[in-house]
Formats: structure tokens, C-alpha cells, sequence
């Protein structure tokens, strides 16, 4: 840690040394091991869509399988080989579907491709730096994703198959080698793959948390500050604080798994026999991991959120509707992001009274998030919208939010939970509330920040096509899966043809209309993958603002160098969301515009501001010595 | 950190407001506490996860004379840490004592080499940090000594608890121990073992930045922050073994 610093330290005062930097870096430290945060967004983003594309496939292969039961699958079998036995999926091969689906949009798309992408990008171009607070750690936290990624990949290619006990690799199921083939070496890899990933995380986290305290533009205070950027700031604590427990519980695993010990394991026969191991327990395991899954929740929604409140603001053209009531509320979800964790071990016979503490905490996160919702849509009341693709995108996630967050209401009550627990109902739920809405964030911000991105436009005609098909088809998919989960039917079941009552038959034609929704949803992502590639290298020329935003980063050149701005970085002297602003001729005044230069619109507590502007200015000796040591 | 570089003075209405560092202190020391921040959750993980086994299982309720090694209870510490390396006889806590001390009397000479940093004195920082990696290898060395001995087990077999066909247990590994429910061991050796790569890790840097004190990179940088930030984390590493301490050897 200490040498990685001092190396940064080094890199950083050469890069913003202008007059000693006469060469351009070689092609290995400009495009891959780069320390420029723009260059490494990039990488993150375009591994998270890689990955997103593996994981979708995944589930589309396991929707064939629950819509029709019946169907050959031997065409899959040049693809899956031994996987496919006489025309169906082999049993223990879904579960690794299952799992890998889910650890990978979790962790590798909505973690790393969300957060990576957006808050490596943003953070320093909002609030006004020319760069991470250590390049190198950041180049770092994205080498060791890579790595991770490895790690991962490689293990869908193992004769035992990928790990398969489910995202949330439960012992003993997971603990066990002898238990299923996916717990032997396909476990020992995804545990590497996320130890590896955890120490990414936290490289990154520290870097986004001491950005934005320490690099700050003259000016951005913290209540200048975007919510963008507070929502990056909020999902970098919440995982600082919760995947160092991931990582203590993943390393007690690897311990009951490969040496012999007993922290999570006791009194155990499999086939008859006792197991040696006494005295641990599962249920700690769960303690723990919910302890980092719960927040991770929101280290995935957050991000998600932040852009949207950026994005409809834009093109809305009105300010956010209660810009503090948005940071109390990210604020208040993160608290409550770690006492809620229990909410997912109702039935593990916890004690009642402890569940109905848990419950009692888990509805109050309603309340936060009620706000936003009603923020956002109160930001949308009257404003001259324009509907640009990542502004459809953006009403698209409050849309499902709202939608998905309604059943967590019914889900966070202890005792209807015992009657919904590991449901289609809790699979609707979460796949609404977190991950086709956080993934709708994904999307508004790629549609909102490619021109800064690359320099050019994404087609819109395009944009609207893949919206409606993805809004219409993630609907499709993930509604009648509430009806399905209400009638009983349990996740993580490879076929429910054996149920006695036939209850397989009643729901038939849902499952198949499912599934049909499912592959047309994620056909329909091959026309964002060609308008996202082709776009960056054919895409139309964009200007430097071209949604009119008033945020930092689009008074940067249109092609972004090394350092972000050419000569001095502006200073802020006003929120981001003065939009439409009554006496303004523009309908935006950005950030650097000082409110001496726009009387006609001032209001009269900001008149008062006028005389600190001096003040403000005044702070580019510190600014830039703050660079220079 | 002011000392260090000489910025300009921001008046105090405008500390939070951008284009400073709010909270006095470097990205570099920000980062280092930011990470300490984590490492408590990751040991904190680690101690509750002691805290829930531990009480899962039945403790010693007879008197305290009469105790004996058994799976079937956990062991009292000072039961089973009673030796002292030249010293026969009974010394419950004593060694593990020393080393406690001696892992805290790096702290001090820690903060000396930071102090020295400050005026910078060379040769001052020198001498703090060599003093402090020869605690810091005491202590590692300590370790490795009561390790052993833990492993080793007691001399006296009749003292061993039994495993589950009455024999005594010949010595303590991950699966089964002479003192007590194996969880015992497991906890003390992941635990122990952890803390004391932190303490290893921590070794390591000081080495590194004795090194470029000693090749005068500090001096031409012209301020000696890299041994503060190291400084943080040899004391949080002291920290934490208070903590673990507590939770082994005197509960």
C-alpha cells in the first residue's frame, strides 16, 4: 500500500508538471495499463457489457429449461457440450447457471461495470480534478478485477463445472466438495475470483472516497455537488464497510473447504456417515454475508440513482425537486443498508423477536426511497422534457423502482415472508427493484455520457428502439413471475414437472410466455451493443455540451486529454441544476458561471454570494499546490 | 500537514468549499485511514464470528481448580497459554504479557521516528524505525514460539482432552486440539495467524521506508509523510491486538 502510494505520488506530480511532459505514453500505458481514470472507465464499462452479455446468455439458457421443459436442447450441445445429456440440460448444470448468472450481474456488471464505469469517469470531471487521487491504485483496482474476471471465466470451462450452490454460496452446500460437483473446484475458483474482486473494490472505493473529499474544484462544496457524485461518494462507503466482511467470510470458507476447520460446519452425515467437523455454525455465515449483500444492494442501485437524478434533471429542464431531500435520503439508505441484513434470514429460525426488529428497520427504507421516487417525478411535473434516450431510460428506472419496491413492502414483513421466501415472487422482486433498475441506470448513463465518453453521438433511432423493446420486455418478463411466485414455486428448481398437483400445468403457459419475453429482451440488447460499438468509431461528431448540462464535465474539450482541462480547471460558484431559471435568457447557466455575470436571474441570497466570489478565486494558489506535492 | 508544504492559509469559512484538502491531511493519508476504516469491519467480522462460536458452545461452570482439557467445554486461557520459553513451571499469561508489551513499545518508538520525521532528522528516524522493526520481528518471533508451543500441546498426555474413542489428543492442528472444541484452535490460529500477517505486512513497509530513509528520499522530497502514513498502520495494527488479545487470552 505504502509503495503503491508513493509510486502514484511520483506519477501524479510529472503528469500535471506540463512543461516536462513532451512525449505522448506508449500504447501499453495509454490503453492498457493506463492510470488516466477516462481511459480506465472505459475498460470497466466495456468488460461490464462483455460480462453483461455472458450473464444474460446464461439466463436465457436456464429460461429454456423452466419455459419448456420439454424442448430438445441438442442444438445447444456444439455450445455446451456434456452439459446437454440426450436433448436435456444436465440437473446440476442449472444450478451453475443459476449461480454464475447471479454472481456475475451482481458483482461483475452492476458492481464493477455501474459503479467502475461511472464513478472512475465522473467523479473527477464533476467535481473539477484532473484526475483519481492515485492513478496507480485505480489501475490497480482494475487490473485486479481483470484478474478476477479471469479467474471467473476460466471456471465455466471446468470439466465440474462452476461453482452452483447460488450467488450467495451457503455452506455447508458450498463448504462441502463432496456435495455437488460445482463445490469442488469450480467453488475454490469463485472464491479466489471474488477475494480478488474484493481487493478491487477497495482499491477503488478508497480512491472515489478520498477524490472527492480531497480534490474538489475551488468552489464545489459538498452542497454544490451533483448528485451524481453523491451517490458515487455514498456507494464507495457503503462498500468500503461491507465487503472487508465479505472477504473474512470468504477466508473462513476457504478454510472449512480446504483445511479442515469447522467455522461454519457441524454434525453433518452425508450417506450415513458422520463428518469429523463440530461446533460451527451456517448460520454465521449468512450473518456475514448478508452483512456485505444486503448493502451491496445499494452499492448497486445507488449509482444507478445518482444518474438518473442527473440525467432527468437535464432533460427536464428544471432543477432536481428537493436536492437535499436526495442527499438525506442516499444518506439514510446507507445507514439503514447495514442493519437490515437479517431480512433475508427470516426462516433460518432466527428468533421472532429479532425478526420483527429486522422488519421494523427494513420498512423504514420505504421511507427514503418513497422520496426519491417522489423527487423524481415532481422534477418531471411541468418540466419542458425531452426525451432523449437516456432520459427514457432514466423514467424507466423510476418506473420499475417503484414497481419493484412496492413487493419489497410485502417481502420485508416477517411472517408473509415465510410464505414467499426463495419464491419466483423474491426473484421478481429483486430482479425489478435492483437489477433491471440499476441496469436502466447502466444505460441512461452510457446514452448520457458517451459524447464525453468518445466524442461522438449515439444514433437515437436506435436509443428508442432498444428502450421500448427492453422497457416493454423486462415488464413482460418479470410481472407474471409475481403470480408465479405467490402460487408456490420455488427458485432454483430445475423442473417442477413431479409436483404432485400438477401445479406445473396451471402455470405452463406463464413460464413459456416468460421465457419468450426473456430471449426477445435480451435479442433486443444486440441493437445497443451495435449502436455502443459502432457508434464510437462512426458515430456523428458531438459538440461539447450537447444537452445543454450544467455540470463540469462538459466544459472540457470535446475530445478529453490527459488532465481534463487544457490551462487552469474552472471554479464553481453555483449548484448544477439551475435549469430554466426565471429571468435567465439560456435555460441553463453551468456550474462555472460565476453570479456576478448573471444578474437578471440572481436570487436574492445569492446576490449575497457575489462577495465571496473573490474569495473563491482566490483558492487556485491551494488548488494547485494541492497537486504539487 | 501544514509543516510538510507550505499552502497558503484557507480561511476557515471556506474549508469545506473546494480546491483544499478540508481535512488537513494528504489523498495519501486519506487513503491509508480509509483502509484502516476497512480493516476494522474485516476484523471485526472475524471477532464477532469468535464472539458467536465461542458462546454457541459450553463454557467451564465448575471451580476453577478443577478444570480439565476436554472437547466437550471451552478451555480457560490461562489454562492453556502458561509457559514462558527458558522457564519451567507454571506461568499462566506472562509470555503472552511480554509480547504484548513489546508489540505496544513499538508503537512508541513508532511515534518517535514520526516525531524525528517532523523535525527531520535524518539519523533520528533512522534509529526510531530500526528500534521498531526489532520489535516488530520480536514480536513476530514470540509468535512463531507460542505457536509452536500451542501445537506441540501439553508434555503430559493425562492433562490432553480425549477424542471421541477415549484416546488423549497428541498435539493441536485445525481439526482437533488437547484443549477444548476444535472451533478453539480454529479460531485461535486463523485469528493469531492473521493478525500476525498484518504485523508481518506491517514489518515489510517499515523495512521499505527505512530503506528510503536511509537513501535520503525523504530528504530530497523534502518531508518524511511516507513514515506517518506507515505509522497509522503499525499503530492500528497494535490496535487491533488489543482487541485480539482481550477476546483470546482474557475472556
Amino acid at each position: 500500500m505504502a509503495t503503491a502510494t508513493l509510486h502514484a505520488n511520483d506519477a501524479h506530480a510529472h503528469g500535471h508538471d506540463h512543461e516536462h511532459e513532451h512525449h505522448e505514453p506508449g500504447f501499453i500505458r495509454k490503453y492498457i495499463f493506463s492510470e488516466d481514470h477516462k481511459t480506465i472507465a472505459k475498460q470497466y464499462l466495456i468488460t461490464g457489457i462483455i460480462w453483461a452479455f455472458f450473464g444474460g446468455a446464461l439466463s436465457i439458457i436456464f429460461r429454456l429449461q423452466l419455459g419448456f421443459p420439454n424442448m430438445n436442447l441438442d442444438w445447444l450441445k456444439p455450445v455446451l457440450g456434456e452439459w446437454i445429456v440426450e436433448g436435456k440440460l444436465e440437473k446440476e448444470f442449472y444450478l451453475a447457471l443459476v449461480t454464475m448468472h447471479g454472481t456475475i450481474m451482481v458483482f461483475f456488471v452492476l458492481t464493477a461495470g455501474l459503479s467502475g464505469t461511472f464513478s472512475n469517469f465522473l467523479i473527477p470531471l464533476q467535481i473539477g480534478a484532473r484526475d483519481m487521487a492515485s492513478g496507480f491504485l485505480n489501475m490497480l483496482s482494475y487490473w485486479f478485477f481483470f484478474l478476477s474476471s479471469v479467474i471467473m471465466f476460466a471456471s465455466l470451462f471446468i470439466e465440474t463445472g462452476p461453482a452452483s450452490g447460488g450467488w450467495v454460496i451457503y455452506p455447508p452446500l458450498s463448504a462441502l466438495p463432496q456435495a455437488m460437483p460445482g463445490s469442488g473446484l469450480g467453488m475454490t475458483m469463485w472464491l479466489t475470483s471474488m477475494t480478488f474482486f474484493i481487493v478491487s473494490q477497495l482499491l477503488g472505493g478508497v480512491n472515489y472516497i478520498t477524490t472527492v473529499i480531497n480534490l474538489r474544484t475551488r468552489g464545489m462544496s459538498f452542497t454544490k455537488m451533483p448528485l451524481t457524485i453523491w451517490a458515487f461518494f455514498f456507494t464507495a462507503v457503503l462498500g468500503l464497510l461491507s465487503f472487508p466482511v465479505l472477504l473474512s467470510a470468504a477466508l473462513l470458507l476457504i478454510f472449512d473447504r480446504s483445511f479442515g476447520t469447522s467455522f461454519y460446519l457441524s454434525e453433518i452425515y452425508i450417506g450415513g456417515e458422520a463428518l469429523p467437523n463440530v461446533g460451527g455454525s451456517a448460520i454465521l455465515y449468512q450473518h456475514l454475508f448478508w452483512f456485505l449483500g444486503h448493502p451491496e444492494v445499494y452499492i448497486v442501485l445507488l449509482p444507478a440513482l445518482g444518474i438518473t437524478s442527473e440525467v432527468i434533471a437535464t432533460n427536464a429542464r428544471k432543477p432536481i425537486f428537493g436536492y437535499r431531500a436526495m442527499i438525506g435520503s442516499m444518506m439514510g439508505i446507507t445507514v439503514l443498508a447495514f442493519i437490515v441484513w437479517a431480512h433475508h434470514m427470516f426462516v433460518t429460525g432466527m428468533n421472532p423477536f429479532l425478526g420483527s426488529v429486522f422488519m421494523f428497520l427494513t420498512l423504514i427504507i420505504a421511507v427514503p426511497s418513497a422520496v426519491k421516487a417522489f423527487n423524481y417525478i415532481t422534477t418531471l411535473w411541468k418540466g419542458n422534457i425531452i426525451f432523449t434516450p437516456g432520459m427514457l431510460f432514466s423514467i424507466g428506472l423510476v418506473s420499475l423502482f417503484i414497481s419493484g419496491g412496492v413487493t419489497g413492502i410485502i417481502l420485508g414483513n416477517s411472517a408473509l415472508d415465510i410464505n414467499l421466501h426463495d419464491t419466483y415472487f423474491v426473484v421478481a422482486h429483486f430482479h425489478l427493484v435492483m437489477g433491471a433498475a440499476s441496469f436502466f441506470g447502466l444505460l441512461a448513463g452510457v446514452y448520457h455520457w458517451f459524447p464525453k465518453l468518445f466524442g461522438r453521438m449515439m444514433n437515437n433511432t436506435l436509443g428508442y428502439i432498444h428502450f421500448w423493446l427492453t422497457f416493454a420486455g423486462v415488464y413482460c418478463v418479470f410481472f407474471p413471475m409475481h403470480y408465479i411466485g405467490i402460487a408456490g414455486f420455488p427458485r432454483r428448481y430445475y423442473s417442477f414437472t413431479a409436483l404432485a398437483n400438477n401445479a406445473q400445468d396451471t402455470f405452463a403457459d406463464m413460464n413459456a410466455f416468460i421465457s419468450i419475453a426473456a430471449i426477445l429482451t435480451f435479442a433486443s440488447q444486440a441493437i445497443f451493443a451495435f449502436n455502443f460499438f459502432y457508434s464510437i468509431f462512426k458515430g456523428k461528431k458531438a459538440t461539447q455540451n450537447p444537452w445543454n448540462s450544467n455540470t463540469l464535465e462538459w466544459t472540457t474539450p470535446i475530445i478529453v486529454g490527459h488532465g481534463n482541462w487544457e490551462g487552469e480547471i474552472p471554479a464553481v460558484y453555483r449548484w448544477p441544476y439551475d435549469y430554466s431559471k426565471p429571468g435567465s435568457a439560456s435555460d441553463f447557466i453551468p456550474q462555472n458561471v460565476p453570479f456576478s455575470a448573471t444578474p437578471e436571474s440572481n436570487l436574492p441570497e445569492e446576490n449575497e454570494e457575489i462577495a465571496n466570489e473573490k474569495e473563491i478565486e482566490g483558492l487556485l494558489a491551494v488548488q494547485n499546490d494541492v497537486y504539487n506535492h | 500537514m501544514s509543516s510538510i508544504h507550505a499552502a497558503p492559509a484557507v480561511p476557515e469559512k471556506l474549508t469545506w468549499a473546494g480546491g483544499s484538502e478540508p481535512l488537513k491531511a494528504s489523498y495519501g493519508k486519506l487513503m491509508m485511514w480509509f483502509f484502516l476504516l476497512s480493516d476494522t469491519f474485516t476484523f471485526s467480522a472475524l471477532l464477532v464470528s469468535y464472539g458467536m462460536i465461542r458462546f454457541s458452545q459450553p463454557a467451564w461452570t465448575g471451580a476453577h481448580e478443577k478444570f480439565y482439557f476436554a472437547t466437550t467445554h471451552w478451555p480457560i486461557p490461562e489454562k492453556v497459554f502458561e509457559a514462558m520459553p527458558f522457564f519451567h513451571g507454571e506461568a499462566p499469561l506472562v509470555f503472552v504479557g511480554i509480547m504484548t508489551f513489546i508489540l505496544i513499545f513499538s508503537s512508541v518508538t513508532m511515534v518517535l521516528a514520526v516525531e524525528a520525521g517532523h523535525r527531520g532528522d535524518r539519523a533520528a528516524v533512522e534509529k526510531w524505525l530500526l528500534w521498531t522493526i526489532i520489535g516488530g520481528f520480536t514480536f513476530l518471533g514470540s509468535q512463531a514460539w507460542e505457536w509452536s508451543h500451542f501445537i506441540a500441546g501439553p508434555h503430559d498426555l493425562v492433562k490432553a482432552a480425549k477424542d471421541a474413542l477415549g484416546n488423549p489428543i497428541v498435539g493441536a492442528n485445525l481439526t482437533e486440539n488437547p484443549y477444548g472444541p476444535p472451533a478453539f484452535a480454529d479460531l485461535f490460529f486463523f485469528i493469531t495467524g492473521f493478525h500476525g500477517t498484518h504485523v508481518f505486512s506491517g514489518v515489510i513497509l517499515i523495512i521499505m521506508v527505512f530503506f528510503n530513509t536511509a537513501t535520503g528520499l525523504y530528504d530530497r522530497r523534502g518531508h518524511y509523510e511516507m513514515v506517518e502514513k506507515v505509522g497509522l498502520y503499525w499503530h492500528f495494527v497494535d490496535l487491533v491486538w488489543v482487541f485480539v488479545f482481550t477476546f483470546f487470552y482474557l475472556v
